[in-house]
């Protein structure tokens, strides 16, 4: 028995999905919303130490599970066949919400050059470098959209850099944590610009959140209200197997396995795809068809490349008084005096006090100067643990054709379907940025009274990156035989195929990618329901 | 609380038969003869005596009283299946090196003695046939990781024994509380 035709099926509930599924549900669309894992609750109690996002020794929590391996192809060409839990992996939550579920939610509004990086530094050898075929400035409404909806707290007005905003952040900042203060009058004596970071957090009554009223993700604000209009159905556990093409080339809907393995045919209008850099790529690349041989929206083999994420650098600082507070989140101020206009190399990132590090997430990490096991070693954790700081940030990368997403030719996951093949290098520059920005990290940290100072090593290039903040494999551009995606993110040769979500990013920016996300998918979805009146309403 | 305990091996045996009796009928891949779920009783000791050496005992308690034994062989039957035979061939080759440098069992070496072992292995340098299968740093990493894991992670994993760590650290259970609104140390009304 075929599924009732639907305006839109939408595959995938994180930051992208999530928000469009709401749009066009409001505007009148019948939709259905695909999600791969369960709908979590604050009583599920998944919160666990070894068991999260950030640290997945015992698996993770938000899925994916075992079911779902890829394949790695290290830099020596080997190929390894890998478990979600490995580092290699890149990992994103699968669940209600996506990796809006358990995010540390800081929520960043890309700069200006950073939607035009091409144009102001140039070329790049050995990178695609390209400018966005948007600016900032048609962003700005949906940022601004995302922030009031989704709601953020911060305080970002003494950040000399930012891009202009037309209307504060909705609520105030959360009260300075003891880090926060130890680092505030250091960023100032050091001429830096600090500032409370904007976080998808209520720090004041605003939307009902997770358990503690906290964290905002779309999982608790724009999926329920998609929900409530009556007008989107979600369901959980499916499976994408593909999407489905009519003989004219144009998309027809989706074929999925059901929570009981069942096959379905979901048919819709338009077809949505929002599962992430890695599995929005995987997706495209398994629809294959008679006139899609390579993969929908692949006539240029552009699908899958430029896969990217961010390149993490910092410094530890090691203080002879204590610098622990238990209040969550941890990270709490922010300085954008490095995103751009660095020498000697292109663009940079933002530094920021990191997230509170759990006892085993402190005591397994490793430097030189620190011994890693032994009586040393459990001197050091328990001198340290309550009296070090941590200044990490986000490099931006430059993106490598290389560094790609293809299917693999032999390896399927639990339900038949080709799995993820990761491959590439990444790019020098991003080594040239780390090493620059571990050492403002350094200097801001001795300012603030460190004894002694720890840096991150230099980055490997080897491997592609990609991880949580993985993006850039459906690139959005103006021409379609090195972009993927047009201006509003249709995909250039199927008029009624979306991608929405990071894959579009063609470059990440030096942070957090989740608001711009967001807004991507608040300004496609206006364009969605404008141009495509057609629809109907139910 | 006796942090500072070493154990010898009539204690050690009986802190294994009162951890497995804790744990019940979790997890069924129970060897036979051995009160844990994985280990024989000769890989948990050698295993005792590594884990006590990479966080010993002091003013606050060492691994083995934490419950990283216990720890350890809980996600061998569970998220760490597949290092199962790392596990056996790596225990087995500790005390073949250990036998054939100083004649003796690992478990039974000085501490001293213990420590430059572990040196080696950890370095790849030591000098026995035992590690054709597996490098003595590779094996070693696993169990220095699996340490921490057992040390300082959640009390609900096997490890950590009352929050021994946590206290050390001077943490609050749970560690990170809410915030402003919210205080998880207070039970919510309604």
């Amino acid at each position: 028995m075929s599924l009732k035709h639907v305006n839109a099926v939408i595959v995938g509930s994180g930051a992208g999905g999530g928000v469009v599924a709401k749009e066009l549900a409001e505007a009148g669309r019948s939709v259905v919303l695909l999600e791969r894992g369960k709908w979590f609750t604050p009583f599920d109690e998944r919160k666990d130490d070894l068991r999260n996002q950030r640290t997945c020794v015992l698996g993770n929590a938000f899925g994916p599970d075992e079911r779902n391996p890829r394949v790695y192809v290290d830099a020596s060409g080997h190929e390894h066949v890998i478990s979600p839990t490995h580092g290699a992996y890149s990992n994103n939550a699968a669940c209600v919400g996506g990796g809006t579920l358990s995010y540390g939610a800081m929520a960043w509004r890309f700069m200006e050059r950073d939607f035009h990086l091409r144009s102001t530094y140039g070329a790049v050898d050995g990178s695609t470098l390209d400018d966005w075929p948007i600016t900032y400035a048609d962003l700005e409404p949906y940022y601004e959209k995302a922030e009031w909806e989704i709601g953020v707290s911060g305080d970002d007005s003494n950040n000399i850099f930012r891009a202009p905003r037309k209307r504060p952040l909705p609520m105030p900042p959360l009260p300075p944590t003891r880090e926060h203060q130890i680092l505030n009058p250091a960023a100032r004596r050091l001429g830096l610009h600090p500032f409370d970071i904007p976080m998808l957090r209520n720090s004041v009554p605003y939307n009902v959140a997770c358990e503690v009223d906290a964290k905002c993700g779309t999982h608790n604000t724009v999926i329920p209200k998609a929900i409530e209009t009556g007008n989107c159905e979600l369901r959980c556990e499916c499976i994408v197997r593909e999407i489905l093409t009519s003989d004219s080339g144009r998309a027809a809907g989706v074929a999925y396995y059901d929570s009981d393995g069942r096959l379905q045919e979901q048919s819709a209008d338009v077809v949505v795809v929002s599962c992430a850099a890695i599995e929005s790529a995987r997706l495209l690349l398994n629809s294959t068809s008679r006139l899609f041989p390579n993969g929908l929206g692949n006539r240029y083999d552009w699908v899958g490349r430029n896969l990217q994420g961010h390149a993490y650098t910092g410094a530890i600082g090691l203080f002879d008084h204590e610098t622990y507070d238990d209040l969550g989140p941890g990270a709490s101020i922010a300085v954008c005096d490095f995103n751009h206009g660095n020498l000697g190399f292109v663009s940079g990132g933002m530094l920021a006090n990191e997230f509170i590090r759990l006892p085993y997430q402190f005591a397994s990490r490793t430097a030189a100067g620190i011994p890693r096991w032994g009586a040393g070693h459990k001197d050091f954790v328990r001198r340290y643990y309550r009296s070090s700081i941590s200044v990490m940030g986000p490099m931006q990368e430059m993106p490598v054709f290389d560094s790609r997403v293809q299917v693999d030719p032999k390896v399927k996951d639990h339900w038949g379907i080709p799995v993820a093949r990761l491959s590439g290098h990444r790019h020098q520059n991003d080594l040239l940025g780390t090493n620059f920005m571990s050492a403002k990290a350094e200097a801001w940290l001795k300012e603030a009274g460190a004894a002694t100072v720890i840096r991150s090593g230099p980055i490997s290039l080897d491997g592609p990156s990609g991880g949580q903040h993985q993006a850039g494999t459906c690139r959005m551009g103006n021409d379609p035989k090195t972009s993927v995606v047009d201006k509003y993110c249709r995909v250039h040769e199927v008029d009624n195929l979306y991608v929405i979500d990071g894959s579009v990013h063609p470059n990440n920016g030096g942070f957090n990618p989740v608001l711009t996300i967001m807004a991507i998918a608040y300004y496609a979805s206006a364009n969605l329901v404008k141009t495509r009146k057609g629809m109907g309403a139910t | 609380m006796q942090p500072t305990l070493r154990l010898n091996r009539r204690a050690f045996l009986q802190a294994a038969l009162t951890a497995a009796a804790a744990a019940g009928a979790g997890v069924a891949c129970s060897r036979n003869g051995s009160p844990w779920r994985f280990f024989t009783l000769d890989q948990a000791r050698t295993l005792a005596s590594m884990v006590d050496q990479i966080i010993p005992p002091d003013q606050d308690a060492g691994a083995v009283w934490a419950g990283v034994v216990n720890y350890i062989d809980r996600q061998l039957c569970g998220p760490y299946q597949a290092l199962q035979e790392t596990y056996r061939y790596g225990l087995g080759a500790v005390d073949q090196t250990s036998q054939s440098n100083y004649g003796k069992v690992f478990a039974d070496l000085q501490s001293h003695q213990q420590i430059e072992l572990l040196h080696r292995l950890e370095e790849g340098k030591a000098p026995s046939g035992a590690w054709k299968q597996l490098s003595s740093a590779e094996f070693f990493g696993y169990v220095v990781d699996h340490t921490m894991q057992g040390f300082y992670g959640d009390p609900r994993h096997g490890g950590n024994r009352e929050g021994v760590s946590w206290k050390m650290l001077n943490l609050p259970y749970p560690p990170i509380r809410g915030r402003v609104r919210s205080d998880l140390s207070k039970p919510r009304s309604g």
